[in-house]
């Protein structure tokens, strides 16, 4: 542990205005609040949102994972691991249900979450209206107004256009029936877990400055429309080609020596977890 | 016929100024204004006192050289700015029993939304330039409520179909369109919700002539389809003859004269008027 920063990486007063903004997104459920995004040894737009978030909250007892797309490993992830570890000492794992603090790249990991963990996710566009209407005071005075008319219509766009709702990712929802909320760039397949979440769900802007959250047990709702309705991406059929598992969000990838597509679990400690209980079953030794 | 009609929309003593006011100017009544500007603390007085009413069907006619407080008023109307005081009921907000000023953003937008309807000389402020032209229409479906992709794709279709957008253009951004097209788009827009009140601003003004009659002649038979209202705001007298049943002719803020088109255009009292109705080429 590196005794030369004080313990995790800011000093007390800020790590106190970080959590004093927290706790109004927590009271404003889906509220983008506005807080002094800090110089970090990592560039804006890498985390920093996240980051400051974790390094906020973190106390000598708790258990961190970092997650990037999916994945334990990438090169994100095992960095800010180790700038976390470096200036707090906490203990570092990849298995989900042993974390408590649980910093994430655009996924909600596939073991459903707890009341005792707190998941904190990296946000690069807070403002779900943003490509609607470019000026972030006339889009403050929309969400003042409940006035979500342009989030509609950028769906109804897709649909005019491509004949279905074609957003990736960071598909738009109502968070407790006021706000509409950018739920970061996780796919469609991860908005259903938001809803009545058993965890605290964190969501951090570090370049924008914005922090927000779902606090647990919060109805969480995708946008659609009465003869569109939200459907998350389906994966019927397919099999995880290491593990075997169904029905978890899959990268889709092409096998080099027969030219086939084939699906690979998107969320690698997940994979690994079952492939060795897999393994435990069968007996081999 | 039984009764009297009552007005869809009844505006009362409407004023807009722009600045504090002073002692010198003592809330527009002094007689040292400039126009309608006060040289002490610099506040232009846009509209002062202007009232009017108008009925199920009807098209009232604002006329007025630039800066007389047509587009102030307009503006006022739609709620793109504050009044300083006065009072106004739509009928079919409330019964017409609540000023609309006074109530909440919220509730501006509501009425915004629902029954009104606003075309501005500018298509740039009525239209998201950059998507489709349906999508603009469904913005203004999508703000009044509704959540059905095919009814609204239905109902823009038809509306585009009425303003003559060609129906393979109709997913096409208004940014592609010509001037008069992008009014038409506009105009589409405004009566997607069936609004019973519908605000003109100098739609035809910039338009080529042939455009003008067509965007016109638009006007002129939805009105008479739908018997929607209409205020009409416009320094072309021309436009005004065909279209406004009733016309008000203001000046530096103020109502000068109002009457029949007809009457107004054949026989102005002010002398204002007079130089303006004869000054038609």
């Amino acid at each position: 542990m590196n005794t030369a920063y004080n313990f995790a990486f800011f000093d007390e007063g800020s790590k106190r205005e970080i959590r004093r903004a927290t706790l109004k997104a927590i009271a404003i459920p889906g509220y983008q609040v506005p807080f002094a995004s800090r110089e970090m040894p990592i560039g804006r737009g890498w985390g920093t949102g996240g980051l400051q978030l974790t390094l906020s909250l973190i106390g000598k007892t708790d258990v961190l994972k970092v997650i990037d797309q999916g994945s334990d490993e990438s090169v994100n992830a095992v960095n800010i691991k180790k700038l976390v570890r470096d200036t707090t000492g906490v203990e570092i794992t990849e298995l989900t249900r042993e974390a408590t603090l649980i910093q994430s790249r655009h996924r909600i990991p596939e073991v459903p979450l707890n009341k005792d963990q707190i998941l904190i996710l990296q946000v690069p566009i807070p403002e779900p209206l943003r490509f609607y209407e470019p000026q972030e005071s006339v889009t403050k005075k929309h969400h003042a107004e409940k006035e979500y008319s342009g989030a509609w219509l950028m769906l109804f766009e897709q649909i005019i256009k491509y004949g279905s709702m074609t957003t990736g990712a960071d598909h738009p929802v109502m968070v407790h029936d006021r706000y509409v909320m950018a739920p970061s760039p996780i796919p469609r397949f991860d908005n259903p877990k938001m809803n009545h979440s058993e965890a605290l769900i964190l969501l951090g802007a570090g370049r924008e400055k914005k922090v927000y959250a779902i606090p647990p047990y919060t109805k969480v709702v995708s946008l659609d429309f009465h003869d569109y309705p939200f459907e998350p991406e389906t994966f019927q059929d397919k099999q995880c080609r290491l593990c075997g598992s169904t029905g978890v969000f899959f990268d889709e990838l092409v096998d080099e020596t027969t030219g086939g597509t084939v699906y690979q679990c998107n969320d690698t400690s997940y994979c690994i977890e079952t492939l060795n209980s897999v393994e435990a079953l069968g007996g081999v030794k | 016929m039984a009764g009297f009609e009552s007005p869809v929309i009844s505006v009362k003593n409407l004023s807009k100024q722009f600045g504090p006011g002073c002692s010198n100017c003592q809330g527009a009544r002094s007689e040292n204004l400039i126009k309608n500007y006060c040289q002490v603390c610099g506040t232009v007085y846009a509209c002062r006192d202007v009232s009017f009413d108008v009925f199920p069907g009807e098209v009232l006619g604002i006329v007025g050289e630039s800066g007389s407080g047509k587009s102030t008023l307009m503006q006022c109307l739609y709620f793109d700015q504050d009044t300083t005081n006065g009072e106004a009921y739509l009928a079919a907000y409330q019964n017409g029993e609540e000023n609309l000023f006074k109530q909440s953003s919220q509730q501006k937008r509501y009425i915004r939304n629902h029954v009104m309807g606003k075309v501005y000389q500018n298509p740039i402020l009525g239209l998201k330039m950059d998507f489709s032209s349906i999508g603009n229409i469904a913005e203004k479906l999508i703000s009044a409520g509704h959540r059905k992709v095919s009814l609204m794709e239905e109902r823009g279709t038809e509306l585009l179909d009425k303003v003559n957008i060609p129906v393979h253009r109709r997913k096409e951004a208004p940014k592609n369109f010509s001037g008069g097209m992008q009014q038409r788009v506009q105009i589409a827009k405004a009566l997607s919700n069936n609004p019973p009140l519908l605000l003109l601003d100098e739609v035809t003004t910039g338009l080529d002539l042939s455009v003008q009659a067509s965007v016109l002649d638009l006007i002129k038979g939805l009105q008479r389809e739908l018997n929607i209202s209409i205020v009409l705001v416009s320094h072309d007298l021309g436009v005004i003859r065909m279209l406004a049943d009733r016309t008000m002719v203001m000046l530096e803020g103020r109502v000068i004269e109002q009457g029949l088109t007809d009457q107004i255009l054949e026989d102005p009292q002010h002398q204002y008027t007079q130089q303006l109705v004869h000054s038609l080429l």
